[in-house]
């Protein structure tokens, strides 16, 4: 480990300066969980980390009839400590309670997660399905994308060198939507998942399936939104069946390696299992 | 030393209850000085060069650009060593190329050079300046692949053992035999006969502190060492050997361990620290290893193959057991063959008995000892025999086992004759226990649920043990005692002594000192400490007694005949007014010719056998083949239960660690024989939350040749929950996995190969 610069701009424009001064050789650093590891572990080689937890939008969390916003240095006990959010969208909540130990999730957060990008973010499965938008500026100023769209690679992001995230925008889709969060792990916490899913849906006045998200994650080099498993959903009653043959396809739309936390089969199979799961927990969710 | 069988104390005044530990205080407040807390004037740190590959030769090591950097001190190899230790016989030269290697890497982390500089930092961007070339070899990760007719020699120059035959080009570094009866004739005799294979994967004690070392070599080339580890003594000796200095010539003092379990018997880094010191300038020099290279380049428990053949009669008697077991040994000879073949059947009376060990080298770490070293894994496999054959016959399983259960006067393959034993008892204990008797819960939708019972034996330590005790004038007593402390035994000998001078534990105040202040007593570790310490503890409380007992009679002017010690008192025998309590005479000592203190030292032979057994109910999600352990009660033959709390906490703690082993807990090896899992993150040991309340029956069969009857209690709990696990799976989905750990890929594949 080299000796670094710290800083801890107030403003957007102050840290993207920065971090465009010194390129390749500067991160930012939110809560820090995966960035120090990182560090220490030799990964990067920096001359400047930037903390951006001091920048106000960075730290601000609304939650109004129409949105979600997290700003992008929010750490998780701040989203899972507030009813309101708990109540209307809790398949974040399953991933925001999930994230490391109780001491980590008063650092880290679900931008953090989202930035660290790897295929097994607890909390990026979940920000697909709720369609939530990655609000991002730079030296080039303000863009918006899709947050399926952000990841890349392994530990790699649409952000552009210099680029920060500011925010995460969730629609509020009222109360005939909702979605869940599952992962499986071979102990009950403290781990990464062997495969996670991500599933929400929206049930129509017709008590059909309107729209329906499903994102898979520890499967595939990024987090996967699983568009043909989602599409069959559209239109059919919500249930058993249903669910089962998206199950059935989303494990088809998966692409998983054998590593030391699983093996191919199983993640695929754990993909079945955790699609129907999920789908069934939203389901009960939206209630009535 | 031989004992004679001792008449057991029946009333007790302090054994069996649960005083303040010693230690406690300054544990709980943090207080307490670890090996990474020590600091010293002028103390620098050191950092280790480590291989990247799993085999292969080194071709070259350039230490040039490190030298030159500022702030470093100095730079070793193996060189160093053959410097400082020009006759090492073959045996401590292999080891030290364990430490810091020669010619060759043997697995991915092996100690390829270390760097002093004057902070940790400098000396990690050192070492990333040291460019080590290799040549890359095929690695052998595993005992089947190390036995290929054409598996590449991992040591050019070991020459095996093979039942006293010497073999050159092998990888069986060691084979053993231990043969009792005719099997063949057994055989014959039996009316079902089952054979099955196992395979186990290597394991980590998990403990949670790194290793660490402080060394101050200094100008008298004299070497002072702080190192967390179960033997002080072995500290020094081994590092003596390896530095070349006579043991006089170093001093070890002790600090607190954060866990150990067998693999903090072993020295790491004390021997680098020694001669890093040494090379810059006599400063001491601190080195503590991170967790990726605890786990690639410290001492894990062996995995390998195990093989069990069993004959059993209509009747429901044992004719014949055949056991083969080929134990990885890691890069180097030494895995617990020796301990295994002795521990594999020895539950049982088997009239006829082949028992084969192997030890063999792959490119793995240099495993180490880890609670009942070789005993978790050969016990998987012959009670998983064992419950197949029940299940085969429609016989119970208990009942079975006490059928054909050792006892007193049933004699072991390896030739030992059991003395009384409390096995039997310990099966009777399980058979009444709650938990054996209450129901099982009914498979519920994708939940089965599945309970398993195994046994595992574990012969106990003796050895070498020095205890001094002192004479307050307040009538305390000082108690320094020679043995490591890594699971209470402070509080363990302190009450045991007290027990003996009839005064409460609170006023006996335990230390460790260093080497130089205590006798020579053997590593932490065969659970030998509360036995074979607390044995010297009793020699020196007895003859601190006879000397109490002598200064009364010089205080009172009678005759030494006229004397008499009981419950912490002295009376004459004569006169009914002179009585004095130790307090009492403590605060007259002065006149009766000075301080009173005393010192024993012992070496024993095994401590008292110990068995136990595991029940075990678990809940099996068949849809993800995870594993749920629900109910888990241990139930042992503890001898004498000193501190019931403490040794409560044993049982659960080796209950902990056997359930780790058995589900998740594996060095996941990749196709270039790297493990790849080196972190607790993927290593997957149990936490609080993925184990029940575990239940502890404690039985109590005195050991006869121990005053107050203690047997070893520590290691007996890790070696039945491997079997217990796969016993209560094969209840649950009918199918037996025989291979550890049986985690939930393993079953999902079971579950769907129907």
């Amino acid at each position: 480990m080299q000796p670094f610069a710290y800083t801890a701009p107030t403003t957007v424009k102050e840290a993207v300066e920065i971090l465009t001064k010194h390129g390749d050789k500067a991160r930012p650093m939110a809560g820090g969980t995966d960035l120090l590891v990182q560090i220490r572990g030799g990964k990067y080689n920096l001359d400047a980390v930037v903390d951006i937890k001091k920048i106000p939008e960075l730290n601000s969390l609304s939650n109004d009839s129409k949105s979600l916003n997290i700003g992008a240095a929010v750490p998780c006990h701040r989203i899972y400590e507030d009813p309101k959010i708990s109540e209307d969208f809790p398949g974040l909540i399953d991933a925001a309670e999930l994230i490391g130990g109780i001491q980590i999730q008063s650092r880290a957060g679900i931008g953090g997660n989202l930035c660290n990008s790897t295929p097994s973010g607890d909390s990026i499965g979940p920000l697909i399905v709720l369609s939530a938008v990655a609000n991002i500026e730079g030296s080039n100023g303000k863009r918006s994308i899709p947050v399926e769209d952000f990841c890349t690679g392994p530990g790699s992001n649409a952000l552009e060198n210099g680029e920060i995230l500011v925010s995460l925008s969730i629609p509020n889709q009222g109360s005939k939507f909702n979605s869940a969060y599952e992962r499986f792990i071979p102990r009950n916490e403290m781990d990464i998942a062997v495969a996670g899913v991500a599933s929400s849906i929206l049930i129509g006045s017709n008590g059909k399936i309107e729209s329906a998200r499903i994102a898979l994650a520890s499967v595939g080099p990024t987090p996967i939104l699983a568009k043909k498993a989602s599409e069959s959903l559209i239109g059919k009653e919500p249930g058993e069946a249903a669910f089962n043959e998206a199950g059935a396809i989303a494990k088809t739309e998966c692409s998983p390696i054998e590593d030391m936390r699983g093996t191919v089969d199983q993640r695929k199979h754990l993909v079945e299992v955790l699609t129907v799961r999920t789908l069934n927990k939203s389901l009960e969710r939206i209630g009535g | 030393m031989t004992l004679k069988n001792y008449k057991q104390k029946k009333d007790f005044n302090v054994i069996g209850t649960n005083p303040i530990r010693h230690d406690g205080y300054d544990k709980v407040t943090g207080r307490a000085i670890y090996g990474a807390d020590v600091k010293l004037p002028n103390l620098i740190w050191g950092e280790v060069v480590r291989s990247t590959i799993a085999h292969g030769k080194i071709k070259s090591i350039d230490v040039s650009e490190a030298e030159k950097m500022e702030g470093v001190f100095a730079v070793i190899t193996h060189e160093d060593f053959e410097k400082n230790n020009k006759d090492a016989n073959v045996n401590l030269a292999r080891d030290m190329q364990n430490i810091l290697a020669k010619d060759k890497v043997l697995y991915k982390g092996h100690a390829v050079a270390a760097v002093s500089a004057r902070d940790r930092n400098t000396a990690k961007e050192a070492c990333n300046l040291i460019k080590v070339e290799y040549e890359e070899l095929q690695p052998v990760s595993n005992v089947s692949e190390a036995l290929e007719a054409n598996a590449p020699i991992l040591i050019k120059d070991l020459v095996g053992d093979h039942l006293g035959k010497s073999v050159n080009k092998t990888n069986i570094a060691k084979q053993i035999r231990h043969q009792l009866g005719d099997t063949n004739e057994g055989f014959k005799h039996s009316d079902l006969i089952v054979e099955k294979e196992f395979n186990l994967q290597m394991v980590h004690q998990g403990y949670i502190e790194p290793h660490n070392a402080i060394a101050h070599w200094d100008e008298n080339d004299h070497l002072s060492l702080w190192s967390s580890t179960q033997g002080s003594f072995a500290v020094r000796d081994l590092t003596a050997g390896f530095v070349g200095l006579s043991e006089s010539q170093v001093t070890t003092y002790p600090v607190e361990i954060g866990g150990g379990f067998g693999g903090k018997t072993k020295v790491y880094l004390p021997p680098l620290a020694a001669l890093l010191s040494k090379k810059s300038g006599f400063k001491p020099v601190k080195m503590i290893m991170d967790r990726v290279s605890v786990f690639l380049a410290s001492g894990p428990a062996p995995g390998g193959k195990v093989k069990v053949k069993l004959g059993v009669t209509n009747e429901g008697k044992f004719t014949a057991g055949i056991v083969d077991l080929k134990f990885e040994a890691g890069a180097y000879p030494g895995s617990s063959i020796a301990a295994g073949a002795t521990c594999c059947l020895a539950c049982y009376n088997i009239p006829n008995v082949l028992i084969d060990a192997f030890d063999v080298v792959v490119n793995k770490p240099k495993t180490a000892a880890y609670r009942a070293p070789g005993s978790p894994q050969v016990s998987f496999a012959v009670e998983s025999v064992i419950d197949d054959i029940c299940e085969k016959m429609n016989w119970d399983k208990i009942d079975f086992r006490i059928n054909n259960a050792s006892k007193e006067g049933t004699r072991r393959a390896d030739g030992v004759q059991f003395n009384k034993i409390g096995f039997i008892e310990t099966l009777e204990a399980a058979k009444s226990s709650d938990h054996w008797k209450s129901p099982l819960l009914k498979k519920n939708k994708n939940k089965v649920y599945g309970r398993g019972i195994a046994c595992g034996f574990w012969m106990n330590g003796g050895g070498k043990s020095t205890v001094d005790l002192m004479l307050h004038d307040d009538g305390n007593i000082a108690l320094n005692e020679g043995s490591a402390d890594i699971g209470g035994t402070r509080t363990s000998i302190s009450m045991q002594v007290a027990e003996a001078l009839g005064i409460s534990a609170e006023r006996i105040q335990p230390s460790i000192p260093n080497t130089d202040s205590i006798g020579f007593t053997g590593t932490t570790g065969g659970s030998r400490t509360t036995y074979a310490t607390g044995f010297a503890g009793l020699e020196a409380a007895n003859k601190l007694i006879t000397e109490m007992k002598k200064r009364a009679t010089i205080y009172w002017e009678i005759e030494e005949t006229d004397i008499k010690f009981s419950e912490g008192n002295i009376y004459s025998t004569k006169d009914p007014e002179l009585k004095l309590s130790i307090k009492e005479l403590a605060a007259v000592i002065g006149e009766t010719g000075g301080p009173v203190s005393s010192t024993a030292s012992v070496n024993l032979p095994s401590g008292g056998n110990g068995f136990g057994i595991g029940i075990c109910d678990i809940q099996i999600d068949t849809l993800t083949g995870k594993t749920d352990v629900i109910r888990y009660t241990a139930i042992q033959d503890v001898g004498k239960a000193i501190y019931p709390q403490y040794v409560e906490s044993q049982i659960v703690g080796g209950a902990a660690q056997g359930i780790g082993w058995a589900l998740n807990e594996e060095y996941y090896m990749n196709d270039k024989g790297i493990m790849t899992n080196s972190s607790f993150l993927d290593y997957r040991m149990p936490t609080s939350l993925d184990l029940p309340n575990i239940e502890v029956i404690l039985v109590e069969v005195a050991n006869p040749q121990h005053p107050y009857g203690v047997r070893g209690v520590g290691e007996v709990p890790i070696i039945p929950p491997l079997a217990t696990l796969g016993n209560a799976i094969k209840d649950a989905i009918g199918t037996r996995i025989y291979s550890t750990p049986m985690n939930p890929g393993k079953i999902l594949e079971v579950l769907s190969n129907g």
